[in-house]
Order: structure tokens, then C-alpha cells, then sequence
């Protein structure tokens, strides 16, 4: 019991990681039907940055809002340089395009920053929580709380909010958005950018726990993909729930079976939902199949 | 209020206008006629500013609009209920009025309320998704989402277009309070004759050319359009 426990609050808390990029993967979707690729780049960006403006002095609140704030600009210099020149292209030609950002920034990050894993201090020590049996990090908590804050911020967003329905009015009918006023071009920066920021702030929570290097992105991406698809690609909530969903099942691999199969267990679900539930759990727009 | 000048537009290398010249007086409601691809869907796309001009120039209250991007031109006062009506499908049909008002500053709440005192099935149907509304509850929501931006002139292309007899009256009917309440309308109809009968004026769009044009009543009476366009 106390294993299984212990295995549920690892899993988790990789799989709160996860779903926070499959938000992104979500955002960016339903805006543009774009998949982008370096999603995952964006949590790199937001841990990586994070460790040497802290290395350099800066205090790590600080050092962390500034690597957040250089991933948006990472994600609107995306959005303006890479997609929009490339506008009406097709979608497989959008997700190549994201695929090429994303070793682009692989290769600056490993100039800019270095070829080391790093890590940053847990924000609130790291002695173990005692949870019937199990044990708990205090970072682990940080990285399930900010999932879930930033998941009810989201979800405000789009479902409270007019720029936010324009938002999805522009996902749902771009013609008609035009018509009815909306600056599509910016509504499109808008998701770069906050799906950028959601990228780099889990990058900022988790890097305490799983180390941090230039290429972490790739890990990230495939993951966060996976749980969207799971979820439903364009559905928040199958997002969170597609996250988890890997998160625990990656965690039950590992402690049941064999570490070693640990990364497998993403690309066996993808497989599966591909095969058996192409629209996801939560039915999400279809997903033009490549 | 609305003056259009040689204006030209094609997709690619296909010219679908050519040299179109157009007026539409404040208060009037003018009908654009002709058959199946003549250019009155690409004419009111330009309008809107959601298809490119390639020459010519579009006046509106006097100003040159014709580069100006889609968005500044519905804070102008433009706005359209566009063919095949292109509501939000997934978002409810209140939100899809909401949109209606994305550009206005104070988007206060007597247009809603007017819009749906115009169409009350949609405030019966304001929690549900667009798309699982009829077609003609689409179209109602089509145009009291183009109201919703309170236009100055407002552009319908196709309002009756797959509807019942009795709802194509309801819907022109409308248009007809919609200008007694000040609303210049531009409208497009391949139904000519129930067009032209409500309308100030007219214009016969041809192959992307104006062929004809005069008053409502006057068109209704001309040999050619009765050959063409009523079946008469
Ligand atoms: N997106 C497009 N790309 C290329 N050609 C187009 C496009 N849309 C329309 N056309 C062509 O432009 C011409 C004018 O089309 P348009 O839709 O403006 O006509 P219309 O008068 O609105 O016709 P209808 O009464 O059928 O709605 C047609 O020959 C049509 O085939
Ligand atoms: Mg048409």
C-alpha cells in the first residue's frame, strides 16, 4: 500500500509536468491548429534560465520572472518569425516548421547556456511529507499546486472572459472572427505567448525535481503530446486529465515493472489512443492525420 | 455613405470583379443581384476586408478604406452577416452575440436585449452551442451577431438562402425594421425578386461586372431582370 502510494504521488507529480504542456500543446491548437513542437522547449527555457540568472546573482523569484518572460518572447518571436510568414501553409508543413524551431533552440540553448544537467534549489527544503506510509516532497506539492492554479486560470480565461472566447471563436471559424473584429494575428501571439509562459513556469516548479538540460524539451514535448492526445487534442480538461493519466502510468511502469520501459509507456498510450480512440477520451476536434 | 470605384479583386490569378462601381446612400437598403457566381460573395469579402483589393477604391463616409485591415473596418461601422452563415459552432449562441460586440468599447446591454426582442427563438436557445441550432435559427443568429457591433452599414449576403418560405419573409422582414431604426443595409440575394422588393435600389451583378442598375421597383419591372433572375 505504501508503495502504491508512493508510486501514485510520483506519478503525479511528473504527470501535473506533463499536463501543463499538453495545455500548451491545447492552447496553441485550438487557436491556430498548429501542433508545436517546441513546446517542450519552453520548459528548458524557463528551468535553464532560471538556473544561471540565478548562478549570475539574481534572486531566484526574480531569476525565475525574467526566464519566464524571456520564454514568451521566445514564443511571440516564434509565432511572428516561424508561423505567421507561413500562414495558410498546411498543417503537417506548420508542424514541421515547429519541429525545425525546436532543434533551433536546442542549439542556441546549448551555446547560451552549456551541455550539463543543472538543478535549482526546492523552493521550500527538502524534507519529506509523511503521507499514510508514503513520503512526499514539499516540491512536489509546489509543482501540483501551480499545475492546478494555473489549469483554473486557463480555464477562466477561455471560458469567462471575451478575449478568451475570441480566442476560441477563432479556433472554431477564423472567417468569422475577422468579420465579427478580431485581430486574429494578435489573438494567435496571445496563445504563443501564454502557452510559453505556462511552459517555462512548469520548467521553473519541476527542475528542482528532474534536472534540467538544453535538450530536456524533447522529453517534455513527446510527453505533453502524448497526454493532449490522450485527452483529446483542443480539450483543456482532457489535457490535465491525459497528463496525469501518463504521469501514472510512466510511475507504475517504473516501480512495477522496469525502469527501463519507464519512456515507453508514453509512446505505447499514444499508439493505443491513435489505434482505438483517435479523438481522445474527452473527444476533441479531430486531428488531421499524418 | 458607402462609395465603391473601379474596384477590382481576384483570387490568385482568377479576376472575379471588374471595375465595379457602387453606391449605397445612408438609410437606403440596396439589393446586389445575380446568378451563381458572379462576384456578389467576393464583393461584400472586399468590403469587409477579408479578400484583398487589387485596385480600385472603397469609400466610407467619405474615407478610403480599401487597405485597412478587417478589424479597424468593423470599428468603423462595418459589419457582415456573411454566406453560409459561419456562426461559432462549439460556443453557445449568446456568446456567439457577445463576439458580435468584439469591438466596441461599451457594449451595452440594450443590443442584446434588442437582438433578441428581434429573434426571441435565440433567447430561448441563449445557453445552447451554435451548432445545434436550424439552419434558419443560424441565420438569425448570423445577423444579430452582425448587429451585435452596432453597424452603421450592414452587410447581409444570402439571409434566405435554404430557408422556408415563412422564415425568408420573418428574416426580410426584418431588415425592413432594421432600416426604419437607421441601419443602411447592402444586400446580396439570389432570391431577386423578394430582394428587390423591399430594396431603394439595386444593382445586377454579372460575371463580375455591374450590368444594371435603378430603383427597387423599376428593376422588378425590366424585361431582362424578369428573364434572368425571376423566371418570368
Ligand atoms: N476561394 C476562392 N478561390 C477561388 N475562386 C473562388 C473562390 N471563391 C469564389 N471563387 C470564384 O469566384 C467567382 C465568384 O464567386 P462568388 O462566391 O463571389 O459568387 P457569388 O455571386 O457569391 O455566387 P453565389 O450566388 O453562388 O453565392 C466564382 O467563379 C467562384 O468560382
Ligand atoms: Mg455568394
Amino acid at each position: 500500500m505504501a508503495e502504491f502510494l508512493q508510486l501514485v504521488f510520483s506519478g503525479l507529480t511528473v504527470g501535473a509536468v506533463y499536463a501543463l504542456v499538453a495545455l500548451g500543446f491545447t492552447l496553441i491548437y485550438n487557436a491556430s491548429d498548429v501542433i508545436n513542437f517546441a513546446q517542450g522547449d519552453f520548459v528548458m527555457i524557463g528551468g535553464m534560465g532560471t538556473v544561471f540568472l540565478a548562478a549570475a546573482g539574481i534572486a531566484l523569484p526574480l531569476a525565475a520572472l525574467m526566464a519566464i518572460v524571456g520564454a514568451v518572447i521566445v514564443g511571440l518571436l516564434l509565432h511572428r518569425l516561424a508561423i505567421e510568414p507561413a500562414r495558410g501553409a498546411s498543417p503537417v508543413a506548420l508542424i514541421m516548421i515547429t519541429i525545425g524551431a525546436s532543434i533551433f533552440i536546442k542549439g542556441i540553448a546549448q551555446v547560451v547556456f552549456d551541455k550539463q544537467f543543472h538543478s535549482l534549489p526546492a523552493f521550500s527544503g527538502d524534507t519529506p511529507i509523511q503521507v499514510g506510509g508514503a513520503t512526499i516532497l514539499p516540491q512536489s506539492l509546489w509543482v501540483m499546486g501551480v499545475a492546478l492554479g494555473l489549469f483554473v486560470a486557463l480555464y477562466l480565461f477561455l471560458e469567462k472572459t471575451l478575449l478568451g472566447k475570441a480566442l476560441l471563436a477563432t479556433a472554431a471559424n477564423r472567417l468569422a472572427a475577422r468579420l465579427v473584429g478580431v485581430n486574429v494575428t494578435i489573438i494567435l501571439a496571445l496563445a504563443f505567448g501564454v502557452s510559453a509562459a505556462i511552459g517555462a513556469i512548469a520548467g521553473v516548479v519541476v527542475t528542482p525535481i528532474t534536472l534540467t538540460r538544453y535538450d530536456v524539451g524533447t522529453m517534455f514535448a513527446l510527453k505533453g503530446f502524448a497526454a493532449a492526445m490522450v485527452g483529446g487534442m483542443g480539450n483543456p480538461l482532457g489535457a490535465v486529465v491525459g497528463g496525469l493519466l501518463i504521469g501514472l502510468l510512466e510511475a507504475f511502469g517504473a516501480g512495477y515493472i522496469s525502469s527501463t520501459y519507464k519512456d515507453a509507456v508514453a509512446f505505447v498510450v499514444i499508439l493505443l489512443v491513435l489505434f482505438f480512440l483517435p479523438r481522445g477520451l474527452f473527444g476533441g476536434r479531430s486531428v488531421e492525420r499524418v | 455613405m458607402l462609395t465603391v470605384e473601379n474596384l477590382n479583386s481576384a483570387y490568385g490569378r482568377i479576376a472575379v470583379l471588374h471595375d465595379v462601381n457602387l453606391e449605397v446612400k445612408a438609410g437606403e437598403i440596396v439589393a446586389l443581384v445575380g446568378s451563381n457566381g458572379a462576384g456578389k460573395t467576393t464583393l461584400l469579402r472586399t468590403l469587409s476586408g477579408v479578400q484583398p483589393a487589387a485596385s480600385g477604391r472603397i469609400l466610407f463616409e467619405g474615407k478610403p478604406i480599401e487597405r485597412m485591415e478587417a478589424h479597424a473596418r468593423v470599428a468603423l461601422g462595418i459589419s457582415q452577416s456573411p454566406e453560409g452563415r459561419q456562426v461559432f459552432g462549439p460556443l453557445s449562441v449568446e456568446d456567439n452575440l457577445r463576439l458580435g460586440a468584439f469591438r466596441r468599447r461599451s457594449p451595452d446591454k440594450n443590443t442584446l436585449a434588442h437582438v433578441y426582442d428581434m429573434f426571441p427563438v435565440l433567447a430561448e436557445k441563449r445557453r445552447i452551442s451554435a451548432m445545434s441550432l436550424s439552419g434558419g435559427q443560424q441565420q438569425m443568429l448570423a445577423i444579430g451577431r452582425a448587429l451585435m457591433a452596432a453597424p452603421k452599414l450592414l452587410l447581409l449576403d444570402e439571409p434566405s438562402l435554404g430557408l422556408a418560405p415563412l422564415l425568408i419573409d420573418q428574416i426580410l422582414g426584418a431588415v425592413v425594421k432594421l432600416k426604419a431604426e437607421g441601419i443602411t443595409v447592402l444586400l446580396v440575394e439570389q432570391n431577386a425578386s423578394a430582394a428587390l422588393a423591399i430594396a431603394d435600389r439595386g444593382y445586377v451583378l454579372e460575371t463580375g461586372h455591374v450590368v444594371l442598375e435603378g430603383k427597387g421597383s423599376d428593376l422588378l419591372e425590366d424585361p431582362k431582370v424578369r428573364a434572368a433572375y425571376l423566371g418570368v
